[in-house]
Order: C-alpha cells, then sequence, then structure tokens
C-alpha cells in the first residue's frame, strides 16, 4: 500500500534541514520495503515546528514536529506513515493546532497544502476559478470588483488597490505594464517569499487579471537577490503557465494575452520604493523619482504602470472567485479583508498568522506567538519593518488595523512583527536605523543621504554621554527635517523608529555616561 | 556556489552573453547578473564591451554597478558568506555572530580570508526571520546559527564537503 508523505520545502524549512531529511526518509523507507510517495509542500508557516512531516489518511493531514534525523528511526519504529500513531513528536491532525485553526487564511489557504509547482494540485484547490469569472468580464467590471473588495495595497502605503487599477485602465495608451513588487526588503517579513515559493501560481493568476483589468499585455515581477529559491519555484511556475496556455497570445484560449517575466534586484533596499523600482526595471541606478507624476501615469519605460505588491496581487485571485464580498466581509473600518501578519525575531512560535484585521498585537505576540523564544521578558517590538516604530508594553493593545496604527504614530507596513526580549539596547537599535539608512539611501536628496549620517553620529554622541540634553534636542530637529524634507519614505521614515525608540526607552539613551568600549559598537562604527 | 562552477573571464564569453541580453528592454542589470553568475565577478574589462552594446557611457554602467551591493568587480572568495544583519537577526543574537565571524576569519566584511576559501559580506535580510540568526552560501540558507553552528559551518566550507553533505 502505498502511503502519501509531505516534507515541506520553503527557505526556512530547508535551512532547517528539510531536504536531507526528506532524502534520508526516502532511503530508510526503500531499506525496509515501505511504499511512502514523499510529496514535497511548501511550508504551513508554522516555523518553530519545522521541518513539520505530515501523513495522508482518511480523516486529514496528521503532522509530526520538529522532525531531526536523529528522530527518523523512532518515526519508522512508530510506523508514523499510518498517522495517528504514540510518538513524542505527533502533533494530531495539522489542520486543528490552534496556531492554524485561529486564523483566517484566505490568501494563504493553500500555502503549505500543495506542491507549489503542481498544476493539478493548484487547480483542485480553487486554482484559476478567479482568472475564469475574469475572463468573461469586461475590464471595468473587474476594477469595480477590486474596489468593492476594500483592497489596500499590502506592500506598507495601504493606498487603494482599485483606485491604482482605475487610473491605469483610463490612461489613454496602447503600452501598459503591470509591475509586481517583489522587492520584500523589511526584516521580519517573509509572506512575499512565502507566496512565491509556496503558491506561485496564486500570483501569476493575480497578475494575469491586474492585466486584464487595466488593458496590461506585459508584467515584470521584481524579485530581490537574496530570495534565490523564490526565484528558481517563480521560473518553474511561469514555464508550466506558458506551456498550458495561462501565458501567452491566448490566455485559456481567449483572445487576451499576457505575458510575465522576473527580473532580479541586486541588493538594494531601496528598490521596495516603487519608482526607484522602476529605474531598477529599466537598468539604472534605483535613484528615487519625484512623484508627480505617478507610476499610474508615467511609470516602467514611460508608460502607465501598476505597481502592486505580492501580496496585493495574491488578494485577487480570491476576489474574484469568492466574490468582492466575502473579502470585505473580513476586517475593521477602512482595513477590509486580512493581513498576513509575520512574527519574527525573538519569538517563542515564529511563523504566518494570517488574520483579517481587528485584533490587538497583544494577542498576536502571545497568543499565537507565545511570547519570547529565549522566556525573558518582551521589552519592544518593532512593527512594519526597519522603518516602523518601536513599540513598549503601554502600547499593545494598539488594534491591528491601519488607521489605530496610524493614530498611534506607527505603521502596520507589510505586516512584520519583531519581537526583542529585555537584553536589547534600544540606544543601539536607533543607531542602527539611521546607519541603515546611510548605507541604504539612493542619494537623491539631502535629508536622507546626509541626515542619516548625521544621525549616526549624533546618536553616538549621546550614547557616548556627552552632552545628552543638547544631543537629543539636535536628534529630534534632525528627525522632523528628514520627516518633512525626504523625497520618499525612506528618509522619510527612518526617524519613526529613532523617535519611537527615545520617546518609549529614554533610560537607554541616558545610562551611558561613560565612553562606549563594546567592541562590537566600534565595529559596526566602521561600517558607516 | 563553488569556483569550480565559474569560469574565468574570456572578452568572447562576456560578449556572446552581451549579446544575449542587450535586446532586451532594461537589460542591463539581467546582464549584469549573467555576467557575474558565470565569472563570479563583473571584471573591469568587460565594462567597456557592455557600454559599447547597449550604448552607453562606461561611467553609466560603473555607476550601475556601484550602486547596487549585490554586483561585484573583485574576485571573491571560492564561497560567499553573507551574514544577515537585519533586525530580526538581531533580536536573536546576530550582532554577537558577526563579531564571532570577523574575529575567527580575522576579516571585516567585503574581504577575503588569505587562503583564498571564504570571502564575508553583510545582508539585509534573508526572508528567514523566524529562525535567525540567517547565514546564506550560495543559494543555501542555514538557520538558528550560533558561533559554534557558524564555526562548522565554515569548517565544512573550508574543506568543500558541504555540497556532499547536502
Amino acid at each position: 500500500m502505498m502511503y502519501h508523505v509531505y516534507v515541506p520545502s520553503d527557505t526556512t524549512a530547508k535551512a532547517l534541514g528539510a531536504d536531507r531529511l526528506a532524502r534520508l526518509m526516502a532511503i530508510m523507507a526503500a531499506e525496509q520495503g515501505i511504499e511512502l510517495n514523499i510529496k514535497r509542500n511548501g511550508t504551513r508557516a508554522m516555523y518553530w515546528l519545522e521541518p513539520l512531516v505530515e501523513v495522508e489518511t482518511a480523516q486529514g493531514r496528521f503532522g509530526f514536529g520538529p522532525v531531526k534525523e536523529t528522530d527518523l528511526a523512532s518515526l519508522f519504529a512508530a510506523k508514523f506513515w499510518l498517522g495517528e500513531v504514540d510518538h513524542p513528536l505527533a502533533l494530531g491532525l495539522v489542520e486543528d493546532i490552534d496556531y492554524l485553526k485561529k486564523q483566517q487564511r484566505l490568501t494563504f489557504s493553500r500555502v503549505g497544502v500543495i506542491d507549489p509547482v503542481c498544476l493539478e494540485d493548484y487547480r483542485s484547490h480553487y486554482g484559476f476559478k478567479g482568472l475564469e469569472n475574469a475572463l468573461n468580464l469586461s475590464p471595468q467590471a473587474l476594477v469595480d470588483q477590486i474596489k468593492a473588495s476594500g483592497l489596500r495595497g499590502r506592500g506598507g502605503a495601504a493606498f487603494p488597490t482599485g483606485i491604482k487599477w482605475q487610473t491605469v485602465l483610463d490612461a489613454p495608451t496602447e503600452q501598459k505594464y503591470i509591475v509586481c513588487n517583489a522587492d520584500e526588503g523589511d526584516s521580519g517579513t517573509f509572506a512575499d517569499r512565502l507566496v512565491m515559493e509556496c503558491d506561485p501560481f496564486m500570483l501569476i493568476e493575480g497578475m494575469i487579471i491586474a492585466g486584464l483589468a487595466v488593458g496590461a499585455t506585459q508584467g515584470y515581477i521584481y524579485l530581490r537577490s537574496e530570495y534565490p529559491l523564490a526565484h528558481l519555484t517563480l521560473e518553474k511556475a511561469i514555464a508550466i503557465a506558458y506551456e498550458n496556455n495561462l501565458l501567452g497570445p491566448n490566455i485559456l484560449g481567449c483572445p487576451q494575452c499576457f505575458h510575465l517575466e522576473v527580473r532580479l534586484g541586486a541588493g538594494a533596499y531601496i528598490c521596495g520604493e516603487e519608482t526607484s523600482l522602476l529605474e531598477s526595471l529599466e537598468g539604472k541606478r534605483g535613484l528615487v523619482r519625484a512623484k508627480p507624476p505617478l507610476p499610474a501615469i508615467v511609470g516602467l519605460f514611460g508608460k502607465p504602470t501598476v505597481v502592486n505588491n505580492v501580496l496585493s496581487l495574491a488578494a485577487v485571485p480570491f476576489i474574484l472567485d469568492k466574490g468582492a464580498k466575502a473579502y470585505a466581509d473580513c476586517g475593521m473600518g477602512r482595513s477590509r479583508g486580512t493581513l498576513p501578519f509575520q512574527l519574527a525575531g525573538n519569538v517563542k512560535r515564529g511563523g504566518l498568522v494570517e488574520l483579517a484585521f481587528g485584533p490587538t498585537l497583544r494577542e498576536l505576540m502571545f497568543d499565537f506567538g507565545g511570547g519570547t523564544r529565549s522566556g525573558r521578558p518582551l521589552r519592544a517590538v518593532q512593527v512594519g519593518g526597519p522603518l516602523g516604530a518601536y513599540l513598549p508594553d503601554s502600547q499593545w493593545d494598539t488594534q491591528l488595523d491601519y488607521e489605530a496604527f496610524a493614530k498611534a504614530n506607527a505603521v502596520l507596513g507589510h505586516g512584520g512583527v519583531v519581537l526583542f526580549d529585555d537584553t536589547v539596547d534600544m540606544g543601539e537599535q536607533a543607531r542602527f536605523s539611521m546607519a541603515f539608512c546611510a548605507v541604504e539611501s539612493c542619494g537623491k536628496c539631502t535629508p536622507c543621504r546626509i541626515g542619516s549620517t548625521r544621525g549616526v553620529e549624533v546618536i553616538d554622541r549621546i550614547r557616548a554621554g556627552e552632552n545628552i540634553e543638547g544631543n537629543l534636542a539636535l536628534l529630534s530637529d534632525l528627525c522632523e527635517t528628514m520627516i518633512d524634507g525626504s523625497l520618499c519614505a525612506m528618509g522619510g521614515m527612518t526617524p519613526f523608529p529613532v523617535q519611537s525608540a527615545i520617546k518609549y526607552f529614554h533610560e537607554d539613551f541616558v545610562k551611558h555616561s561613560a565612553p562606549l568600549s563594546s567592541a562590537v559598537s566600534i565595529t559596526n562604527k566602521q561600517e558607516v | 556556489m563553488t569556483i569550480s562552477k565559474f569560469v574565468t573571464y574570456e572578452p568572447s564569453i562576456a560578449q556572446t552573453i552581451i549579446d544575449d541580453f542587450k535586446a532586451k528592454p532594461g537589460a542591463l542589470l539581467p546582464l549584469l547578473h549573467a555576467l557575474q553568475d558565470r565569472f563570479s565577478y563583473i571584471p573591469n574589462e568587460s565594462i567597456p564591451l557592455i557600454a559599447t552594446a547597449l550604448m552607453l557611457s562606461r561611467a553609466e554602467v560603473h555607476g550601475v554597478i556601484s550602486f547596487y551591493h549585490h554586483f561585484r568587480t573583485q574576485q571573491p572568495g571560492r564561497h560567499v558568506v553573507e551574514i544577515c544583519r537585519a533586525e530580526a537577526c538581531q533580536a536573536v543574537g546576530a550582532r554577537q555572530l558577526e563579531h564571532h565571524a570577523k574575529q575567527t576569519l580575522h576579516l571585516d566584511y567585503h574581504q577575503t580570508t588569505t587562503d583564498n576559501t571564504i570571502t564575508l559580506e553583510p545582508v539585509y535580510c534573508l526572508g528567514n526571520c523566524s529562525c535567525g540568526p540567517s547565514v546564506r552560501v550560495g543559494n543555501d540558507i542555514h538557520a538558528n546559527m550560533d558561533p559554534h553552528a557558524f564555526d562548522a559551518l565554515v569548517e565544512r566550507l573550508k574543506t568543500d564537503l558541504l555540497e556532499v553533505l547536502q
């Protein structure tokens, strides 16, 4: 009898030894004469359980994890392929694990379930249902669906996706482009990576629908070079899509046409900013463009261009399949639908948590995340990447909603949540924010280019105990100049983590009365 | 990724790659990637060839290469070891890890060991943020890298057993 077993294959699972585990499992099965069909799924993104081995049974999939090579002998002895067996790593039915059960996985419903590059798997899980519907709708009707869903840009800026699409649809030009921003540079975020590594056809489907909606026939996925596996998976999926008439001149036999290509970035954080990304796609230095004109009017190669984040485009197939209302029914206030949050850093149960907007940050960090990995008290949390504010205990009851976070002078951004325990030195973190900006600034505008370097210097003086109050006032001025005077969010938001660190963790800035002597700090100083 | 996969620079090979890419819209980045993937770096001698093919000045090509952290114009060691310096990894000890790496390899970032085995580079986020600190070598990402695990990785790289093991 053939037993079906799943071993995950995303970057993190591989980094934890999943490939070797799968190979050893196959060898042991052959030796013992057991017919195991080892399939490679993406990942459920419950990372403290990876590698999470799943076994298909009539009742559902039973899980075992985290499985190390050394656990294989006992798993085979327990006949793990039968599913419900007694073993210390047995987790029961995977779908019943609280972490997964309490989520609302709309976009991520297939992630970790299917083989990422198996078209049949994708089709049998509602794949291309949205596209089939879209092919029967007029461009305006498509744009109206997206508007009605309330979908807002998931890259961080939260601009209504439907309005952006309408602008491009209304532009009276022959050539238009769809550009997917897959330059997921924010630390603590990996949701885009999961889409591309675990369910790439969903992104392809979303981009085709976007093309149909605005009248664009060429799409580009601008992918960061730090994601080699996502690159490989996307290339495979795109080739399969071309072979099956999903991309190319006659989509599913209809007259519409859409071409898609992956372009690699080259390690520049700023290229996640949409105009810098377009410059980079054109083969130039990633210098930020002044807006207006908006990319929707003058975008790639001067043509109207939709630039959407991976998660925005990945939400589109669901909306076209299940209807705009099904999506808009989730969420609160003006934040409709779901956001895939990512728990990272010093967290006990890290992973992806897709939730409708509304729960509090505290619920996310403790009910799902389980607090810190180190077991020490949680002290600070940075939400929304390196340009997001550091929040202390007093702010953790903020609801996860774009407007609620804005009110707390914070951003949800791309949904990354990075936890720090009480060993963190917030002076060092503030310094890093400025140093990061100095390294990654495109250099076009002065507040960002020069301000960040001056910011590092002022923070160094504060941390060395030099005229602390005077230098804090100077730093405050500098932050305001950067916020008001920078051309884009890089310089305009770098002060957020700095200001929040000073506001909420003031004691870390005044405690350094003696000059710094730590080798690590000196090493970092040489970097800038 | 080991040096054995790369070829020694030959202008004719570079020209073939350039000809393959030059007609693409926005050809420069894909072209630079292809050159670096083939030679392990972008040799300065190839810059005039690129400039001519794309009708750019040499300064413009150089400007693009120097803007992006990923591109290099010097040949690296056999293995490029990238340590993640971003916040999620900092929260679980990346600062200690980079300090340890520099100390034990006697290197700063962007430098190569004298035996030409390892080039050390910083990287800002590998997307392995729940299981950091993270290190990338070639196309492999390594999770939970404490100093002990780092030493073991370096040992494997020095003896070139990495690919056999995996």
